[in-house]
């Protein structure tokens, strides 16, 4: 569904992304992990359309989206959930959520169902984004990606600055998003809990591939994750 | 009797630099652009429905309906053509351009229009008055024109806080990249705020033109009220700015009926005042609009 053919992408002169490729099925979970600066951030706002190739083919569904603003790319069903959250502060969680409906795509998420699924959420809906612990922030990250129904739903480092009992919360959730046959391709530091959410893993080495398959050893990952 | 007069002159006045100060205060808060062609656009404006009325559309308030909508996408498309590219981190090539823009505005009025005054009349309706107690009367018009700012202020403050347009206008002030991560076009978003605030320029030039006539380079000193309400209400706070239209105009007009001269020099006293004091306004808001 997702294809990365041979994809470049550089911050101004400096190359980030070298020459990746790879591909998400239908309801497929893919894990890119890599280390600080390894490109696995650069990747995804590419994939979502924040940062311009340099060179290479961005497929969806044999699409080529490349050259599609952002916004278009959320319509087309793929939403990311940026580092760092990202909420609008000024907004109240439910407001955050209401935001989403602007991909205008029908799908099994409404409020009603992500409130269900994540209702750490719903009991927050009133409150100002910006008033939000660390957890309940990401947790609404989440659902107002979910709320845009995506096809595809890019996670960005979701397990970054939380407790560890909070992450495991979060990655709780992907399942359910799994099971509605949406795809995840998610980027993550932490290598446990990548290979425990996803079988499918790509590695990043200095914005090369070091390493990608299914079911992969520990020691291979950590080699490949720290091209020792 | 006479300062209750001047109160109640000032408060209609302070309607009036309200609208100027509505579209300003709110492409400020949308998209940080200080707009200072403001002035111009509001006299060009004036001077479309002037065209209009010799054209052979004898009332006013009929060109403005084709003036508001014609301004409304001419600041759609000034915004996604030309004020899109100023919006960077600094806030300098914006001024720029806006600056630039009335020059030409001016410049192209001087040109095709006399340098006379001008004035926009409709008829009776001048210099209409409503007597109140103690022998106080106040225009009908620029009773009309505060009750329009009111309505104008009160279904944007509405727009802004019940519709998906409302909030997607917060969110693209507080995250314009994320706004496009769900898939709403910040660019759009952005073009349709400078369509608004083009459209009550319109307004508000013309009804300028009714109190006070206009000329090429009037345009001005509209900018300069419509930015000193927007400071002393607060920046980008709706109803701050009407305050601060308010202050302003109440100060000039209470000034005036001591000495006339010191009309202007009082508003920018002070508009000086809060700047030094109180740079934060009337109204301090964290969240924008």
């Amino acid at each position: 569904m997702l294809e990365l053919d041979d994809i470049h992408v550089s911050y101004g002169q400096l190359p980030a992304v070298r020459g990746v490729s790879l591909t998400v099925g239908e309801g497929e979970i893919l894990a890119v992990i890599g280390a600080n600066g390894a490109g696995k951030s650069t990747l995804l706002k590419a994939v979502a359309g924040q940062l311009p190739l340099s060179s290479g083919a961005i497929r969806f569904d044999g699409v080529d989206v490349a050259k599609l603003p952002a916004f278009r790319r959320a319509r087309a069903g793929i939403v990311m959930v940026p580092e760092g959250r990202r909420l609008f502060k000024s907004l109240t969680v439910e407001e955050n959520l209401q935001i989403a409906l602007s991909t205008k795509r029908s799908g099994p998420w409404d409020l009603e169902r992500v409130y269900e699924a994540l209702p750490i959420v719903a009991e927050r809906r009133g409150r100002l984004a910006g008033d939000l612990s660390g957890g309940e922030a990401q947790a609404t990250a989440i659902a107002r990606a979910l709320v845009a129904n995506p096809k595809l739903l890019l996670l960005d480092e979701v397990s970054l600055g939380l407790a560890p009992v909070v992450v495991g919360q979060i990655y709780a959730v992907i399942p359910s998003i799994l099971a509605q046959g949406t795809s995840v391709l998610l980027v993550e530091q932490d290598v446990q809990q990548a290979t425990k959410a996803a079988r499918d893993v790509h590695c990043l080495l200095q914005g090369r591939t070091s390493l990608s398959g299914r079911d992969l050893a520990l020691d291979d990952i950590s080699r490949a994750y720290f091209g020792a | 009797m006479d300062l209750l007069s001047a109160l109640l002159q000032g408060i209609l006045l302070g309607g009036l630099y309200a609208l100027f100060a509505t579209g300003l205060s709110f492409m400020f808060g949308v998209m940080r652009i200080v707009n200072l062609a403001h002035g111009a656009l509001a006299v060009f404006a004036a001077y479309g429905v002037l065209i209009l009325v010799r054209a052979g559309i004898t009332n006013p308030l009929l060109a403005l309906l084709i003036v508001v909508p014609l301004m409304a996408a001419l600041g759609y498309l000034l915004q996604r053509t030309i004020l899109q590219r100023t919006l960077t981190e600094s806030p300098l090539p914006s001024l720029l351009v806006t600056f630039g823009l009335s020059i030409i505005i001016e410049n192209l009025l001087l040109l095709t229009q006399s340098a006379n005054q001008q004035r926009l009349s409709l008829g009776a309706l001048d210099t209409a008055s409503i007597s109140l107690f103690g022998g106080i009367r106040i225009g009908v018009f620029p009773l009309c024109v505060l009750i329009f700012t009111l309505l104008v202020l009160t279904a944007l403050s509405l727009l802004m806080r019940k519709t998906q347009f409302g909030r997607l206008v917060r969110a693209v002030s507080d995250d314009p990249d994320t706004v496009a991560l769900s898939g709403a076009s910040p660019k759009h978003i952005y073009g349709i705020a400078a369509a608004i605030a083009f459209g009550l320029v319109a307004v508000a030039g013309m009804a300028n033109g009714v109190q006070a006539g206009f000329n090429p380079t009037s345009g001005g000193l509209l900018l300069i009220f419509a930015f000193e309400a927007v400071i002393i209400g607060g920046l980008g706070s709706l109803w701050g700015t009407l305050l601060g239209a308010m202050l302003l105009g109440v100060v000039q007009t209470v000034t005036a009926s001591f000495d006339s001269t010191l009309f202007q020099f009082a508003g920018h006293l002070v508009f000086f005042v809060f700047l030094v004091f109180l740079p934060n306004g009337l109204i301090r808001r964290k969240v924008r609009l």
